[in-house]
């Protein structure tokens, strides 16, 4: 039994021959961890009670309930969740206002980045470095032409009819996708030599961190037409996109800093001896260990990326917050406010939730090399 | 319609579109952009706002707001589909129409002084008078606004209403806890959990709160009514035409209503009615659309698009919606309401 090295000492009551019938084991792992003594079962009592209570008030609501078809809100009359609505507003946010002739190419988009990721996230496939390209790359470019269209027959689709979880996904993928990179470049900067160079990644750095993000969309939407010729109008996804990938890129650089400075000095004093150039040994030497040390304040700063897509309102994009907040305020459906932010909080809670668990998975990897 | 003008990041830039757009003023260039681009530019309420401007279940915009737009859009092209529509919260609505990110601002956007003279845009009419009033539960048992001493209230934080409602107590001696919340959302969701006991908003914003919160016989509007708030499509004060041609498309839609016209009957009005006023604004005789510069059939594009004010009314906030709002002051003048064209001769 290994869990006996994981107990406070003098709680550790391995009980001989566990090896037993499964009920018999089961009792006993309740006795060690939940009910070990009068002050851990009072504990385990109150967090389950409150656990209890709370699938006691959703369940009912989410499953039992439930109205699950319907057209309007009218036919939910149960009083559980009306999914009805989810399910007549699917598509919708999913794919915002893209026709829905034309949906095939969104879900080849998506297919694209399934396939991507799971190539980056599965250890067992080889080839990583071409993962990457195909992620900083292909995967941009190819859905950038797929979901604009305009050539071989595709007809255009402007960027303002995309929207839902699509366009949450294109901020956030290439949020995260980029803004490694150019906070690398950013946190390399700042502890350059060359001076012009370290002032201009201070001061963005410190720009980006000084400011609301909010600010940041607001100003670019509301001022940067006065400094355009007359007329024309920047697109405001082509604003998002670039906002939110200098914005993380700068908080990027912080984190990437903070591994840059763990280093000792001796592994930039051995790189230098063994007459390796400033690329190099940046490249083999020291970004290597210090992004491995970083990796759960990156995946923080990812996580709050993702979050952040969701302010890109105020440039009139509808995210998947914002299409299903247009979508509880329509008459048909009025009072479904509760099923749809639910969704919106599932979905998040998913994606981030998957982040962190790729993120648990990197760092035990990486503690794995270490050992051996 | 909120409380932007205490926005000091509006007010900054309100204060840069006035040195910004001095330039590039030449009336006509508005219609003239809109006939290149073959599409009306609107900014429409970011589909929060039931009955105003709201997504249906294939994505497609509809609600009071929109139905201006498309009417607009008809009288200009010729066709009511022809609109970009963008989609705007109050902070970035009036910027976005100075910068000429949008033709015209078909929001709940009321009408006062500093809105008019510091921000150069204009007001070519009123589509709604619209006032602030409180809405309760009835089992509360309040029948007057006047009890109301030492009630909390929700209101939309930094907005008019606030105001309003401060300057009402004030006047009747009471005192009040406020609950202040950015969104209508979260105002509505203060009131339903009984974290305020009383929520202050335009009636059109009370009355899509009662039809989002369950049974409307469980809740009362107060008789008292504290502000007026005229509210219209604002356009740029530089395009003269474009101004002329955004308040006769308000004001034909009124005076159809006036004159029977309606969505049903507006072709066999034109055919048909002797009337001098229905053949000028139809089009049948006279040159009212060619004097505006766009097609004579302007007005008759218009009402076949979205029928006469008084169906726009009803479909999207009236009667025949869910949110069944009374049409009170927007009544016709005859009809002891508010509503009135000027003559069309």
């Amino acid at each position: 039994m290994t869990d006996a090295a994981t107990l406070p000492a003098g709680r550790a009551r391995p009980v001989p021959g566990s090896a037993g019938a499964l009920p018999a084991r089961a009792v006993s792992w309740l006795r060690r961890r939940l009910f070990a003594s009068w002050r851990d079962g009072l504990l385990s009592l109150g967090v389950i009670a409150v656990l209890g209570a709370i699938a006691w008030a959703i369940v009912p609501w989410a499953l039992f309930d439930a109205t699950w078809h319907g057209a309007s809100r009218a036919d939910c009359t149960g009083s559980g969740a009306c999914w009805a609505f989810v399910s007549a507003k699917a598509s919708q946010f999913v794919y915002g206002f893209y026709p829905p002739a034309e949906r095939w190419r969104p879900d080849i988009a998506f297919a694209l980045l399934v396939a991507g990721l799971v190539w980056l996230m599965v250890p067992r496939i080889p080839a990583k470095a071409y993962a990457g390209f195909f992620m900083m790359i292909v995967l941009p470019v190819a859905t950038f032409l797929l979901l604009h269209g305009g050539f071989a027959g595709l007809t255009v689709v402007p960027s303002d009819q995309w929207g839902g979880l699509l366009l949450t996904l294109i901020l956030a993928v290439s949020g995260i996708t980029f803004s490694l990179p150019f906070g690398v470049l950013f946190a390399l900067g700042r502890r350059s030599r060359m001076p012009l160079v370290r002032w201009f990644c201070i001061g963005f750095i410190e720009f980006c961190r000084g400011v609301p993000f909010l600010t940041v969309l607001f100003m670019a939407i509301v001022m940067l037409p006065f400094f355009l010729p007359s007329g024309t109008k920047p697109d405001p996804l082509a604003l998002a996109v670039v906002g939110i990938i200098f914005y993380e890129a700068a908080y990027m650089a912080e984190v990437v800093r903070g591994g840059l400075q763990a280093l000792p000095k001796g592994q930039y004093e051995a790189a230098m001896a063994i007459g390796f150039g400033y690329w190099r040994t940046m490249l083999h030497i020291i970004l290597p260990q210090a992004v491995r040390k970083v990796v759960p304040g990156v995946v923080n700063t990812t996580i709050s990326l993702l979050k952040n897509t969701t302010l890109v309102m105020v440039v009139g994009l509808f995210d998947l917050l914002n299409i299903v907040s247009a979508g509880v305020s329509d008459p048909l459906w009025a009072g479904s406010q509760a099923e749809g932010y639910f969704i919106v909080g599932l979905v998040f809670w998913l994606m981030s939730f998957g982040l962190s668990c790729y993120s648990r998975a990197i760092e035990a990897r990486f503690a794995r090399a270490e050992r051996t | 319609m909120l409380g932007y003008l205490r926005n000091p990041w509006t007010l900054a830039a309100g204060c840069l579109l006035l040195a910004a757009t001095a330039a590039s003023a030449e009336s006509g260039a508005t219609q003239k952009a809109i006939a290149a681009r073959g599409a009306l530019n609107c900014g429409v309420s970011s589909g929060v706002q039931t009955g105003m401007s709201t997504l249906d279940s294939n994505a497609k915009w509809s609600g009071f707001e929109v139905d201006f737009c498309r009417a607009v859009a008809a009288a200009v092209l010729g066709d009511a589909e022809k609109i970009k529509y963008v989609p705007l919260e109050i902070k970035t609505a009036f910027a976005t129409l100075q910068s000429g990110g949008i033709d015209v601002l078909a929001r709940t956007a009321t009408h006062t002084f500093i809105r008019d003279i510091e921000l150069n845009v204009e007001w070519p009419g009123v589509y709604l008078y619209d006032s602030q009033g409180f809405l309760a539960k009835k089992s509360l048992g309040v029948k007057s606004a006047k009890e109301l001493e030492g009630a909390s209230i929700c209101v939309s934080a930094g907005s008019n209403y606030e105001l309003n409602l401060a300057d009402f107590f004030r006047k009747n001696n009471m005192k009040f806890t406020p609950v202040a919340a950015n969104t209508r959302d979260q105002n509505e969701k203060n009131l339903a959990s009984g974290r305020c006991d009383v929520y202050a908003n335009v009636l059109s914003a009370l009355a899509g709160a009662v039809s989002k919160l369950g049974n409307p016989d469980d809740w009362v509007v107060l008789p008292e009514l504290i502000s007026m708030e005229p509210i219209g499509p604002v356009v740029r004060k530089d395009d003269a035409r474009f101004r002329d041609i955004v308040a006769w498309t308000l004001n034909a839609l009124i005076a159809a209503e006036e004159l029977g016209i309606t969505q049903a009957n507006v072709d066999q009005m034109k055919a048909s009615s002797t009337s001098p006023e229905v053949q000028r604004l139809l089009g049948a005789t006279g040159d009212f659309g060619t004097k505006l510069g766009i097609d004579n059939a302007w007005a008759l594009n218009a009402i076949k698009a979205v029928g006469n004010y008084g169906e726009m009314f009803e479909r999207n906030l009236g009667e025949k919606s869910p949110i069944k709002l009374q049409r009170g002051l927007n009544n016709l003048w005859n009809n002891k309401g508010l509503m009135s064209a000027p003559l069309l001769r």
